[in-house]
């Protein structure tokens, strides 16, 4: 009987702990679910504000407008229909408001009741209108002709550039200029970060003698410990202004801070890794170097560098995903204009950090709450691929040496 | 003749390694000073700001006087409520992994995604958090929904330490205890547990380092502009210490006056870190020797 009960207490024991170790998949898992459930909705949403129509004349031959054609004709890029695939005439843009260039106060009545009419007859009068107004002033015997609006596609989403995603009356989710505005400061911070790194790496773990690097090992560590709101407030008070002097700038929230402040914080990563990687040379093969009379600072760079390149690529790949993923520093710093990136030194946006700054003004579920759960999940897919390509590496490098 | 040649060669090579060497040495030191340069800035002006009232008072005038009283208590019960969530379950996952499973396909899975789940950026678990908890849940925003999101963030960092602790445990321990009778958690309860303690604990300290100066995930979870009371329920919204160092830093029409107030709590956060580091890695030296003793 006793036996049985240890056994039983065995089983659950280990059932528990069996548990506990799943539950780091089914996060991932859910994260997965949530991100995806969430943010493939803007593909199935259309880039209007709910409850908003827009209109044209019955004779006009186009029966679909998309997000970006609404947007340029209200910012007259467009002016004539045919760019758009219609016929030569010219656009008339009917705002809500040009209704009073059409009928008086009384026409309309004190309480908008005939608005639904006067619409509809202004509407069925001019052949090259667009009007763009809310749902409920549509009248029953709608004289015009109501454009389906196109969702938005999976190309216009990655292609457009354009990030204006409360922009009326048509919402611009083009994410182009946010991902290279993450590449772009990225890119700059492993440019900072990785001679910087390397060296560091290389002294600890070759040059150094054992009490210089037990003190450093655990800077370096603190380095790490720091909290991103730190970074991004010591940013913001010491090196963006010093870069608006440097370079006399209207502003010095620029890529170049961003870059600075996540080269920083993309350091430890970059030095535990190769570092560790520099240590694992075989102690045999740097003697043997040594004894055929290289120098020291030969055998590092013959022997030491090219045996442990696998681990030292690890190490820049996982610096620059730290920097892709960093939210706070860069939201601090950088500015955070959606533009498309062309110098350091102007403000730019990153992904996470639109996320972070925009998420707080969404109403949940709706297209802009949706399109920023699809940055996440932009985000959570360049971080698995860099996290798979660091295992590849490092399996690829324990092949080798069978 | 060749004996100079030689000797040429020989110098060359010399100074070469001298002057790459310096170089290395330079570099090395320079990212130490960057890291003397940002703690020494925030101390120094945050050393003025810090006394007793600022930290056990209530924010005053739209935060630019006052204290930081709220935002201290709000870190510590989402730090106390990620713990409690994250602790536990990290340190039994890695038992599991280190004690039980055999080499195989399901530790490699588990492995695999406990290194995908610590290479997330916050910001998605922020997303997450506010999906799951926050909406689906229907916990609002709330100190739960912050906690067990900042625990799941958490979770690999306990994993990792924790693994690290029981693969340092000599494997004879294990020997001699099943060899005795006991079956594999009686081993790794009266045995490998008490052994690898310390560096569990080290991995615990570690992970509240980490948790306490995490905004990204509290952003829409929990974290709260500003409350004129403290929480009191688990239900409640909060404020936190590196969510407040944000918004004071950044919003607000009276950004100059409430710098020092950004000082400060920029240097209770560094503080935090700083003891966390010293903490653990004091517990591991001490206990270091300790086991080599043994």
């Amino acid at each position: 009987m006793k036996s049985f009960y240890k056994k039983f207490s065995e089983r659950f024991i280990e059932g528990l702990l069996m548990l506990s170790s799943s539950i780091t998949t089914l996060t991932v898992i859910l994260i997965v679910v949530f991100l995806f459930k969430e943010g493939l909705g803007v593909f199935e949403q259309k880039p209007v504000e709910n409850g908003y129509i827009i209109a044209v004349n019955k004779a006009n031959p186009l029966n679909e407008i998309s997000s970006a054609q609404i947007k340029n004709i209200y910012d007259q890029k467009i002016t004539h229909w045919n760019e758009i695939g219609g016929k030569p005439d010219s656009v008339f843009l009917f705002r809500m408001e040009d209704i009073s260039n059409f009928y008086s106060e009384d026409q309309i009545g004190s309480n908008f009741e005939n608005l639904p009419a006067c619409l509809s007859r202004v509407i069925d009068s001019i052949p090259n209108i667009i009007a763009f107004f809310p749902e409920k002033y549509l009248a029953k015997d709608f004289k015009g002709k109501q454009l389906e609006v196109e969702k938005i596609t999976f190309s216009q989403f990655f292609t457009g550039k354009e990030w204006f995603p409360t922009a009326q009356p048509a919402a611009q989710l083009g994410v182009l200029p946010l991902i290279l505005g993450t590449l772009w400061v990225s890119l700059g911070a492993i440019l900072l970060a990785l001679p910087l790194g390397l060296a560091a790496a290389v002294y600890m773990s070759e040059i150094a003698d054992d009490r210089i690097r037990r003190v450093m090992k655990p800077l370096i560590e603190l380095l790490a410990g720091i909290p991103s709101v730190v970074y991004g407030f010591f940013g913001l008070v010491i090196i963006v202004p010093l870069i608006q002097k440097t370079f006399d700038l209207p502003v010095g929230e620029t890529g170049l801070a961003g870059s600075i402040i996540l080269g920083i914080m993309a350091l430890p990563t970059i030095i535990t890794i190769s570092e560790d990687a520099m240590r694992n040379t075989p102690r045999a093969m740097k003697e043997a170097s040594l004894a055929l009379g290289a120098s020291k600072w030969q055998t590092i760079y013959k022997v030491v560098v090219p045996y442990s390149i696998s681990g030292i690529s690890a190490g820049a790949i996982l610096g620059i995903g730290r920097a892709i993923g960093e939210t706070m520093a860069v939201l601090m710093v950088t500015g955070n204009a959606a533009v498309i990136p062309h110098t350091i030194l102007a403000p730019v946006r990153t992904i996470p950090a639109t996320i972070a700054a925009e998420l707080g003004e969404t109403s949940n579920g709706g297209l802009h709450y949706k399109a920023l759960f699809a940055l996440g999940c932009i985000l959570f897919l360049i971080t698995l691929f860099i996290n798979l390509s660091v295992e590849y590496i490092s399996n690829r490098k324990k092949h080798n040496q069978h | 003749m060749i004996d100079i040649k030689e000797n040429k060669l020989a110098r060359s090579k010399q100074r070469k390694q001298a002057i790459a060497f310096a170089i290395f040495r330079v570099l090395s030191y320079s990212i130490v000073a960057i890291l003397f340069i940002i703690l020494t800035f925030i101390i120094m002006k945050g050393v003025k700001v810090i006394n007793w009232n600022f930290i056990t008072q209530m924010p005053e005038e739209g935060m630019t006087k006052g204290g930081i009283y709220p935002a201290i208590i709000g870190t510590l019960c989402l730090v106390a409520g990620s713990m409690i969530f994250a602790f536990p379950i990290g340190v039994l996952a890695a038992i599991y992994m280190n004690e039980y499973v055999k080499d195989g396909i399901a530790k490699k899975i588990i492995k695999q995604m406990t290194n995908n789940l610590a290479g997330i950026p916050s910001i998605v678990f922020g997303l997450f958090g506010m999906s799951l908890f926050v909406n689906k849940l229907h916990f609002g925003d709330s100190i739960l929904a912050g906690s067990l999101t900042l625990g799941l963030l958490a979770l690999p960092v306990v994993i990792r330490t924790t693994e690290e602790a029981l693969k340092a445990v000599d494997n004879t321990f294990r020997q001699a205890s099943l060899g005795l009778g006991a079956t594999k958690w009686q081993t790794t309860r009266r045995v490998v547990l008490p052994i690898s303690f310390p560096n569990i604990i080290t991995g615990l300290i570690l992970a509240i380092g980490r948790v306490s100066g995490e905004t990204a995930p509290i952003l829409f979870t929990v974290a709260a502009y500003f409350l004129p009371k403290l929480p009191t329920s688990i239900f409640d919204q909060a404020m936190a210490l590196p969510y407040h160092l944000y918004v004071i830093s950044t919003s607000g029409t009276n950004i100059e006056e409430s710098r020092p107030i950004a000082y400060g709590t920029a240097m209770v956060l560094i503080i935090i870190v700083l003891i966390a580091n010293l903490l653990a890695n004091g517990l591991r030296k001490y206990f270091g020797n300790k086991v080599k003793m043994n």
